[in-house]
């Protein structure tokens, strides 16, 4: 989808070298030295003093957006394979459960959801003397445990759905010959329904992936120190508006790159069986 | 806190907060309704300059949708809120005027509107190459100018194709709204949490809040369905 143009000549898998001089026509080559002398403008005329001092925070900030994106994914998609499959198998009790929590969190802004776990939670846990005297309560007490519930809890709802489909869209005659081989339910299901449900999720799941990465700064705004916090305090106690904003963009643009770099690899490993 | 709900506290006047909830809610759909037709407007330039300008335009457009694909929507709003405000201010008083206060809505909308046309632009881009060629062709053979044939055929001939990614974005704009909370608008959930905040309900008002998006989000999904039969009228179901 997010195919840079490659002019026709490119089309018959020509080799890397052939690849790099397709891309570099004149006019790309004009733009890329605008842009170089853009940033070296910027680097040599604003103010950077302040970057070496906040480094080591940066890098724990940049550590946490990885911790809340890498954490709520595994977190969520384990909750998004029962969502899906109740929503194709379940009981219809069941069956409307999950249709509804998908429904309500997919509706919802993250944000208002994350405040009201916050907030509204956050405030329940600390009138509960019992739960002040629990081994939870010094995790409960910090803002992460809520952003990670958050950010997990709509990423089950978003690829709870996409896992529906994916479980409804695995050619019944798969299953049936699973069956005919004799084995049992639950081998039917890790073994066929699962592995196939989730090959034909995976160029959705990657994509979901790349929109958790963009909603991983919300859980700033409730004190987590991630990289958006951290540059919102750079900001703060530097009263720069712009070099921050900047690198922010610029560490978010390479994290998305080096996202989809890796997760388009990831898919390419697998085999299409085409 | 919970066997003791007060919905006196949703009033309309004063005591009550229902009232600037309202209003928050009816801000909070003009940022979005006004964010998407922006949207909209960049989408139809932006997949035009993709399909049919020069390679720089063409480059431009591809850059443009590839930022605002990688970057949070939040890191653009704040970028675009203080960028846009202060070249803004500076264009003013570089033409005479002192500075000024930028109308907050207005603001909101076109920093919506320009995180809306980055998704816009490959929405309409994709549906346009949905339309039979031959359609457009016949269009310019009748010798009407680019303009018009965008007009009376590109555009009319694209929109069944589009309507199910432009409902999609619509929803997006819906919920993109609330992030401007943390700039600091005051729409629907920045007016929640205050509320919030005062009486210390939290629980009753963001639910109250999400009822109030929920209630916006499957109503437009109903218009929005009905449109979508109205526009595909004619053309084959899809066979799954």
């Amino acid at each position: 989808m997010t195919d840079m143009n490659i002019p026709a000549t490119a089309d018959r898998t020509p080799g890397a070298l052939a690849q790099i001089r397709a891309f570099f026509l004149p006019h790309r080559i004009v733009m890329l030295a605008l842009a170089l002398s853009g940033v070296a403008a910027m680097v040599l005329t604003m103010d950077w003093s302040w970057l070496p001092q906040f480094m080591p925070r940066l890098w724990g900030g940049l550590l946490m957006t990885l911790y809340m994106l890498f954490g709520s994914v595994i977190l969520g998609f384990l909750l998004a394979v029962p969502l899906g499959l109740v929503q194709v198998v379940g009981p219809r009790p069941l069956r409307w459960l999950a249709t509804g929590f998908c429904t309500v969190i997919r509706g919802t802004p993250l944000l208002l959801q994350l405040w009201l776990f916050y907030y509204g939670l956050g405030s329940l846990f600390a009138q509960y003397p019992e739960i002040r005297e629990t081994w939870m309560w010094p995790y409960l007490r910090q803002a992460w445990p809520y952003g990670l519930l958050a950010l997990t809890i709509s990423f089950a709802a978003y690829e709870g759905e996409v896992m529906r489909g994916a479980f409804a869209g695995v050619p019944h005659g798969e299953l049936e010959a699973a069956h005919a081989f004799g084995m049992p339910r639950t081998k039917v299901f890790t073994r066929v329904w699962l592995p196939r449900a989730v090959h034909r999720a995976l160029p959705t799941l990657t994509g979901e992936i790349i929109l958790q990465l963009k909603s991983t700064p919300l859980v700033a705004t409730v004190a987590v120190a991630d990289l958006y916090a951290i540059v919102t305090r750079v900001r703060q106690a530097t009263l720069l508006t712009y070099e921050p904003l900047l690198l922010l963009v610029a560490i978010y643009l390479c994290l998305s790159a080096i996202l989809i770099a890796g997760l388009r690899w990831l898919e390419n490993r697998v085999p299409s069986g085409h | 806190m919970l066997q003791s709900i007060d919905l006196s506290l949703l009033a309309f006047n004063p005591p009550g907060w229902g009232g600037a909830l309202l209003n928050g809610f009816v801000k909070s759909i003009q940022l979005a309704a006004g964010g998407y037709a922006i949207g909209i407007l960049i989408g139809i330039l932006g997949a035009s300059a993709k399909l049919y300008g020069n390679r720089v335009v063409k480059d431009l457009a591809e850059i443009y949708t590839m930022v605002i694909r990688a970057v949070p929507e939040l890191v653009l709003m704040l970028v675009f809120y203080y960028a846009g405000t202060d070249l803004m201010n500076t264009v003013l008083k570089a033409m005479g005027y002192d500075g000024f206060d930028v109308n907050g809505l207005l603001a909101g909308i076109l920093v919506i509107g320009l995180v809306q046309g980055g998704y816009t632009t490959e929405v309409i881009r994709g549906a346009i190459l949905a339309v039979p060629p031959g359609q457009i062709e016949a269009a310019a053979a009748f010798g009407m100018s680019p303009g018009k044939v965008m007009r009376r055929v590109t555009l009319p001939a694209m929109t069944p194709h589009a309507l199910p990614g432009m409902a999609n974005l619509w929803m997006i704009a819906t919920k993109d709204t609330a992030l401007l909370a943390v700039i600091g608008f005051s729409e629907l959930t920045l007016v929640t949490k205050q509320a919030a905040a005062a009486t210390r309900e939290y629980f009753m008002f963001f639910i109250a809040a999400g009822i109030l998006y929920l209630i916006l989000t499957l109503g437009s999904n109903v218009i929005l369905r009905r449109f979508e039969r109205h526009a595909r009228r004619g053309m084959v179901p899809v066979q799954r």
